[in-house]
């Protein structure tokens, strides 16, 4: 089922009459059965905009759409979600098959129905022998699984998780990660999954969207998204080791970096910034030299660390095309990786 | 004007830091001196911290307390298994005429006014405490689960209703009981014009005054004991129902729970705890029922002219000290094991049946 969000609001007022506009005028075409990632930095919204989904906040302006049905007035309980929170809640005094069983027992399901329908549940997340045990006898990957199969076991039309991996230990996260994945695919339901982690983000979701103070900034695919940064915020947010953000300007249609052209951008003269990925420098001999700060052997890769307009600026080349205690480097960087954005509206700006 | 003001408020500062470093001074002293003291006693090699185990200094803190208890509380546990055994223990000359094992035990359970009634009375101590235990404390409980719950849920003017409903805790027992008392009067008390008010004769209703019959002065009595206990015990659930997690009353309304299942699911499960311990305590302390039955009718527990007694079991333990049966210490001393065993065995029961319906 087709998600669609129309200038959707929220505006939170505190004591002293203060606002914060913690989602605005969000406008998002989510497609039936796909999963689609929010992402952001911590208080970007995206929370609120999956609680304004599942109906637990009001928003303040704006519609939702399920499908073709106006679900912003709707109570939680008729929106037929999932959620599965970030601390999972699930009920402490119930034994797994009672927690899952738990959303059937007030819909019009038959006994053996529901009970068919949990050990089902039980079985596609992978918890079919711990259904007589206490959440509290079970790990943290495994009570995330019974999260999932409690909000799936309803059939919902939508499946919400809010920060579902945040409290899980980094192998099981990776692990977990693939399991949403399959369950997802395999259950073939629209999903919105609410991460500030662009690792997860982008190794789950077939499309992400990235908040920053509750305004959209980007709605792409995750591969596209970084390739193709919409503006300097999403370049900056995404990539680890994060990007090389520096001022240059351009002159004569040349990009000037510490007073020598670098290369030919087909741009306005002016001041820009400039933003370059440290992993998409190579080493070659006829590039741009420059001297180097400092130098880390890390294995495969070795990090360089030297000055663009005063900047310090990183790279992330191949190990063997570096010496041990290297004193200068030369390096290229193929044009469509080298960003320029708007100083103004930090959009990015076309040079190709 | 400002200026005044600037000047004021910097001048306050100043004497505000000035006391904080005074105490900061005095703070360090007080360090360098026990630093002092313990290196001098480092020196002698006396110094008692190193010597003593962590138990011996814990005892040393404990002791004022452990003195008290042991005076006022042990020792008479201790003394009244003693007395017990005393046959015709006379307090003035402290003497007996023997020694018996279930002769006092004996006397108390074949009293007249004990367990069963006798031909002049129609009720008994025991039953008469029974029959508060049992319908007062499920009462009281249910009510008080009922209104934390509705007081959890209203959003204006809480702190005015959690004040309303905290305020019987902080007043006098005795001075409610007399309340009650006046205002089940037979004669312009408020609960008989209430009545009256629906066109029942009520000018000859007794409550708790002469011809009150015995239900009607029961009735009394448990209202004003399960009203006068409501205040703790909704403070209790108020409180454990407010650290509940909200994601779990999220969690259930996107599952279209209805209000009734979230409180017998949800809320009842994850306060278990909590209604456990109060109904173990009320039990012990309905037991215990004494000043409520004084407030309103008096020391000897009987309205005026009845055939009835609404002593409790303390009530009765009571008057071999001070009362119509004075000075036969042997037999309060059975009675307050009698009681001490009854309230044991209902413990026991209360948790071997909470291990299954208690969540921790």
């Amino acid at each position: 089922m087709e998600l669609r969000l129309e200038k959707l609001t929220k505006v939170f007022t505190n004591k002293n009459g203060q606002e914060t506009r913690a989602v605005d005028n969000l406008d998002i075409t989510i497609e039936s059965g796909t999963l689609v990632a929010l992402l952001g930095p911590s208080g970007c919204g995206k929370s609120t905009t999956l609680f304004m989904i599942a109906g637990l906040v009001k928003p303040t302006g704006g519609k939702i759409f399920f499908g073709e049905d106006d679900v912003t007035k709707l109570a939680p309980e008729k929106r037929g979600i999932g959620l599965v929170f970030q601390n999972y809640a699930l009920y402490p005094h119930m034994t797994v098959f009672k927690n899952i069983l738990f959303p059937l027992e007030n819909l019009d399901v038959p006994r053996d129905e529901a009970f068919a329908r949990v050990k089902e549940m039980a079985n596609l997340v992978g918890i079919g022998e711990l259904l007589d045990r206490k959440p509290s006898q079970l790990s943290g990957g495994q009570q995330q699984r019974v999260a999932i199969a409690r909000a799936l076991v309803k059939k919902p039309r939508v499946l919400l998780l809010d920060e579902p991996l945040s409290n899980l230990d980094a192998r099981l996260r990776l692990q977990m990660r693939e399991e949403i994945k399959r369950i997802q695919r395999e259950t073939g339901i629209t999903t919105i999954f609410v991460t500030h982690d662009q690792e997860e983000a982008m190794s789950i979701s077939d499309k992400m969207v990235v908040l920053d103070f509750g305004k959209e900034q980007q709605y792409a695919a995750p591969q596209s998204m970084y390739n193709q940064p919409g503006n300097l915020f999403v370049a900056k947010f995404l990539g680890n080791p994060p990007i090389n953000a520096f001022e240059a300007e351009v002159k004569n249609k040349k990009l000037i970096i510490n007073e020598k052209p670098f290369m030919t951008l087909n741009v306005p003269d002016g001041l820009y910034d400039v933003g370059m990925r440290p992993e998409n420098f190579r080493v070659a001999d006829d590039g741009f030299k420059t001297e180097i700060k400092d130098i880390f052997h890390i294995g495969r890769d070795t990090m360089i660390h030297f000055e663009f307009n005063g900047n310090n600026v990183r790279a992330l080349v191949d190990s063997d095309t570096m010496k041990v205690n290297q004193k200068s480097v030369s390096l290229t960087i193929k044009p469509e990786r080298v960003y320029i954005f708007d100083k103004q509206t930090g959009k990015v700006v076309n040079h190709g | 004007m400002g200026n005044f003001i600037k000047n004021a408020k910097e001048f306050l500062i100043k004497i505000g830091n000035a006391i904080k470093n005074f105490f900061w001074n005095i703070r360090r002293y007080i360090n360098k001196f026990k630093r002092k003291i313990s290196d001098f006693l480092d020196k002698k090699k006396i110094n008692p911290a190193g010597k003593f185990p962590g138990w011996a200094k814990a005892l040393v803190y404990l002791s004022p307390a452990l003195i008290v208890l042991g005076i006022f509380t042990f020792w008479p546990i201790i003394n009244s298994f003693a007395l017990v055994v005393y046959e015709n223990y006379n307090m003035t000359s402290d003497s007996i005429t023997g020694y018996t094992i279930f002769g006092n035990f004996i006397k108390v359970l074949t009293d007249e006014s004990f367990i069963v009634p006798a031909s002049h009375t129609a009720s008994s101590a025991v039953i008469n405490t029974l029959i508060i235990v049992f319908i007062s404390v499920p009462i009281s409980i249910f009510l008080a689960l009922g209104i934390s719950v509705a007081l959890n849920s209203i959003k204006p003017l809480k702190g005015f209703f959690q004040t309303v409903y905290f305020l019987p805790y902080v007043t006098n027992t005795i001075a409610i009981g007399l309340v009650f008392a006046y205002m089940f009067k037979t004669q312009g008390g408020l609960v008989n014009q209430f009545i009256s008010f629906f066109g029942i004769d009520a000018s000859e209703l007794s409550w708790v005054e002469t011809n009150a019959v015995y239900w009607r002065s029961m009735f009394v009595l448990i209202f004003y004991s399960v009203w006068s206990s409501l205040a703790f015990k909704i403070m209790v659930f108020l409180t454990s129902i407010q650290g509940i997690d909200k994601q779990y009353y999220q969690a259930a309304s996107i599952d279209a729970t209805p209000k009734g299942r979230i409180f017998s699911k949800i809320t009842v499960p994850l306060i278990s705890p909590m209604i456990f311990y109060i109904t173990v305590t009320s039990v012990i302390g309905a037991f215990k029922i004494y000043n409520a039955i004084v407030a309103l009718f008096g020391v000897q527990g009987t309205p005026p002219g009845a055939n009835y007694n609404l002593q409790s079991i303390v009530m009765y333990i009571y008057q071999f000290i001070d009362g119509s049966k004075e000075g036969q210490l042997s037999v309060a001393a059975a009675g307050s094991l009698i009681l001490f065993a009854i309230i044991l065995v209902l413990t026991i029961v209360q948790m071997q049946v909470s291990k299954k319906r208690v969540h921790y």
